[in-house]
């Protein structure tokens, strides 16, 4: 197994697929000539040329409809959003459109686009800039939705996607590029929908997706360190479809649950869990069920704000407390 | 894939730097010699505080991006310096120069880049979004095209008020292909509506040269063709020729309320952002010819020596003053504080912000 970081995993995931389907094309803005505006696409262009790695115009619309439509003809297009609170440029391309196709003809087309770029706050550069989409579009069925936080997963999550026959959204976070993990050297994909226990524990189950999942891990060393308590963190990875079952089999054995996101948290991904929870494992739970998300405004531009904004270390070990009392 | 079509470049933009054929042009002959100092002043302000802003983020001071207008001083100065009390403009997130222009102070411009209280937008907004509705400016937009159909909805809005106004609409050359500014092209034309689309063509957008980007007849102005509306295209070194060129098109929305689009060519000196390490897609050698032979601020600077309205000692006194005033500014910038947690949520509704009776509606809007 290599170490190697969650931006080399991604390009490890797009090399690999352009080698083994000659339909795979990965287009985008600055993503080849300039070797991609975060680097994921580094070198790309030069081992596979200008016919299989793309640039594009600033022309979200255009181009994320491009590809939907080639993917109906059977391309297998990886399209990079610089980041995607732009894909709100090309909304009616990625919801109406790629997610109704299949369902209007009765099943008579595949769609089988992947849209990838950092979804995620923390880095100081604004509300237009911030967004984190994976709710709004996980509510739409006919799309799906992964956000990995780890190396191992960003390569994974990342292969499946563009081996799947239906449009799959990958929400990476331009803070963990570097993040460092073990990955495989052989082949291997991580499933949609198969939810990661990241740390085994008895007491709490905290279910997380995205940074979150970092953030709850080092809140969990904590608890467990200073409070005595044994925590469990279950990883989501994959919003929609979602893996059910893992989150229950947790909640049955703690018996208690913080959902931690970075996301607003009005409609957002945990409402939907907490949901879940309770309708499907409300005797097993010895105390309410707790949320920590990001503080409910645009995204503040002030650094030392926005870090207050979005769940920290604190917060999430304070609200864990809570949910033990 | 075809090869695009030559630029149209303006003929002054072809010759080298020198006396400005449109000194005498009516709307700068009727300049006086104070007006063409504070123009000046402007210019070399933006410069300044452009300069000092590299410094604080290689402090360390300013986080996320930071996109610098050196090199561009002329569009911003030579087109708001025409504007009048009817007159609105709104950018894209390239946002400094305009500000600066409108009169907004460079202790609050200062201030929002270090996410500050005492900012413009109070620390909300960052370099991308500055705002000063005051003064006209309605920002400082981060996605590229989106100020587009808003500024097109901003000259609506002064003509049904039936005002004599405009707005004056900016974007770079890799704006021009987001289907928002072709839309508001339309409706700008279809309305007649007083609006100027300013594209400022620097040549790239981030790490894309113009000839990359973009399919287009001779010029990206000349696209104003197939929405049948007026175009110019404009040498952005030159702060006289962007005065004479624009007045025509403000006369244009003023006296007949129509669209025109004015193609400025002009060049960034540093990196897209400041994040761009500017290595790979453009020669030094490139920089550099525009730095020495074209440079619109030193450039009115020699205009001006030569007309006997500058000496040397007044724009060495005018060039200090404005450093000096953005190292103020940066001290204020340092000291000021910041927003609190409960700023956070101030600013979203206006009711929340308004309580009493007058609120419209009911009911939980802002969430634990
Ligand atoms: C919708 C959208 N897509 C992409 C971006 C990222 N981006 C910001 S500026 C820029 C380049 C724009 O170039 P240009 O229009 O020429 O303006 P310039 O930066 O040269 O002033 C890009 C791709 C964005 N902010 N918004
Ligand atoms: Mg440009």
């Amino acid at each position: 197994m290599a170490v190697i970081s969650y931006r080399e995993a991604l390009r490890a995931a797009m090399r690999e697929e352009l080698k083994r389907d000659d339909k795979v094309v990965i287009m985008g803005e600055e993503v080849a000539q300039f070797n991609g505006a975060y680097k994921v696409t580094e070198g790309l262009l030069k081992e596979f040329g200008p016919k299989r790695i793309v640039d594009t115009p600033i022309s979200e619309a255009g181009f994320i409809g491009l590809g939907i439509g080639a993917s109906m003809l059977g391309i297998r297009p990886v399209m990079e959003l610089m980041f995607w609170s732009f894909s709100y440029v090309a909304f009616d391309q990625i919801v109406n459109n790629a997610g109704n196709i299949r369902y209007m003809s009765g099943g008579l087309i595949n769609c089988p686009i992947v849209i990838r770029g950092p979804g995620n706050g923390g880095t100081n550069v604004g509300a237009t800039h911030s967004h984190t989409p994976e709710a709004i579009l996980a509510s739409h069925p006919g799309i799906k939705v992964v956000c990995p936080a780890t190396p191992y997963d960003a390569k994974g999550l990342l292969k499946a996607a563009i081996r799947d026959n239906d449009p799959v959204y990958v929400m990476e976070n331009t803070i963990l590029y570097n993040d460092k993990g073990e990955v495989p050297d052989e082949d291997y994909i991580v499933p949609l929908g198969v939810a990661d226990v990241k740390r085994v524990g008895t007491d709490l189950t905290i279910v997380a997706h995205g940074r979150a999942v970092i953030t709850s891990l080092k809140a969990a060393e904590i608890l467990e360190q200073e409070h005595g308590v044994s925590v469990e963190v279950v990883d989501l990875r994959s919003i929609r479809p979602l893996d059910e079952e893992t989150i229950l089999a947790s909640v049955r054995k703690t018996h208690r649950a913080l959902l931690v996101e970075e996301n607003k948290p009005f409609c957002g991904v945990d409402a939907q869990v907490a949901y879940l929870i309770q309708s499907k494992a409300f005797d097993e739970l010895d105390a309410p069920i707790h949320r920590v998300s990001s503080i409910d405004a645009p995204q503040i531009y002030c650094k030392r704000m926005e870090d207050q904004q979005l769940p920290d270390v604190n917060r999430v070990v304070r609200e864990a407390l809570k949910v033990l009392a | 894939m075809a090869k695009p079509a030559v630029l149209t470049h303006p003929e002054s933009l072809k010759r080298p730097a020198g006396p400005s054929e449109y000194a005498k042009d009516p709307v700068n002959a009727a300049l006086s010699k104070a007006e063409k100092i504070a123009l000046y002043t402007k210019m070399a302000r933006i410069r300044h505080f452009e300069q000092r802003c590299i410094r604080i983020y290689q402090q360390g001071k300013i986080g996320g991006f930071l996109h610098l207008y050196v090199g561009q001083e002329a569009v911003a100065a030579g087109t708001i310096s025409l504007l009048g009390k009817n007159d609105h403009l709104i950018t894209g997130y390239r946002d400094h120069g305009h500000g600066l222009m409108v009169g907004m102070g460079m202790n609050e411009c200062m201030a929002e880049l270090t996410g500050r209280v005492t900012g413009c937008s109070q620390g909300k907004g960052g370099s991308m979004h500055y705002f000063a509705p005051d003064k006209n400016y309605w920002g400082g937009h981060g996605i590229v095209g989106g100020q587009a159909p808003l500024g097109t909805g901003l000259a609506y809005a002064v003509k049904y008020m039936g005002l004599k106004g405009s707005c004056l609409v900016y974007m770079g050359d890799g704006a021009v292909n987001q289907g928002a500014v072709h839309e508001a092209y339309n409706l700008a034309s279809l309305w007649d509506l007083p609006v100027i689309f300013v594209v400022e063509n620097n040549g790239y957008s981030m790490g894309t040269s113009q000839e990359r980007s973009t399919a287009h007849p001779g010029c990206l102005a000349k696209r104003a063709e197939g929405y049948n509306m007026a175009w110019d295209v404009i040498n952005g070194h030159d702060v006289y020729e962007v005065r004479a060129k624009t007045a025509i098109a403000l006369k244009r929305a003023h006296e007949e309320s129509k669209p025109t689009v004015l193609e400025i060519f002009t060049y960034r000196y540093f990196g897209h952002s400041m994040a761009d390490p500017d290595k790979t897609y453009r020669d030094k050698e490139e920089i550099k010819e525009y730095r020495e032979k074209k440079d619109p601020v030193l450039a009115f600077e020699q205009e001006l020596l030569r007309e006997k309205v500058l000496t040397p000692e007044l724009s060495q006194k005018i060039n200090e003053e404005a450093m000096a005033e953005a190292d103020k500014a940066a001290i204020f910038a340092d000291e000021s504080p910041d927003p609190t947690v409960a700023d956070i949520t101030k600013h979203i509704y206006w009711e929340e912000d308004n309580r009493g009776p007058k609120t419209t509606s009911r009911g939980t809007i802002i969430f634990e």
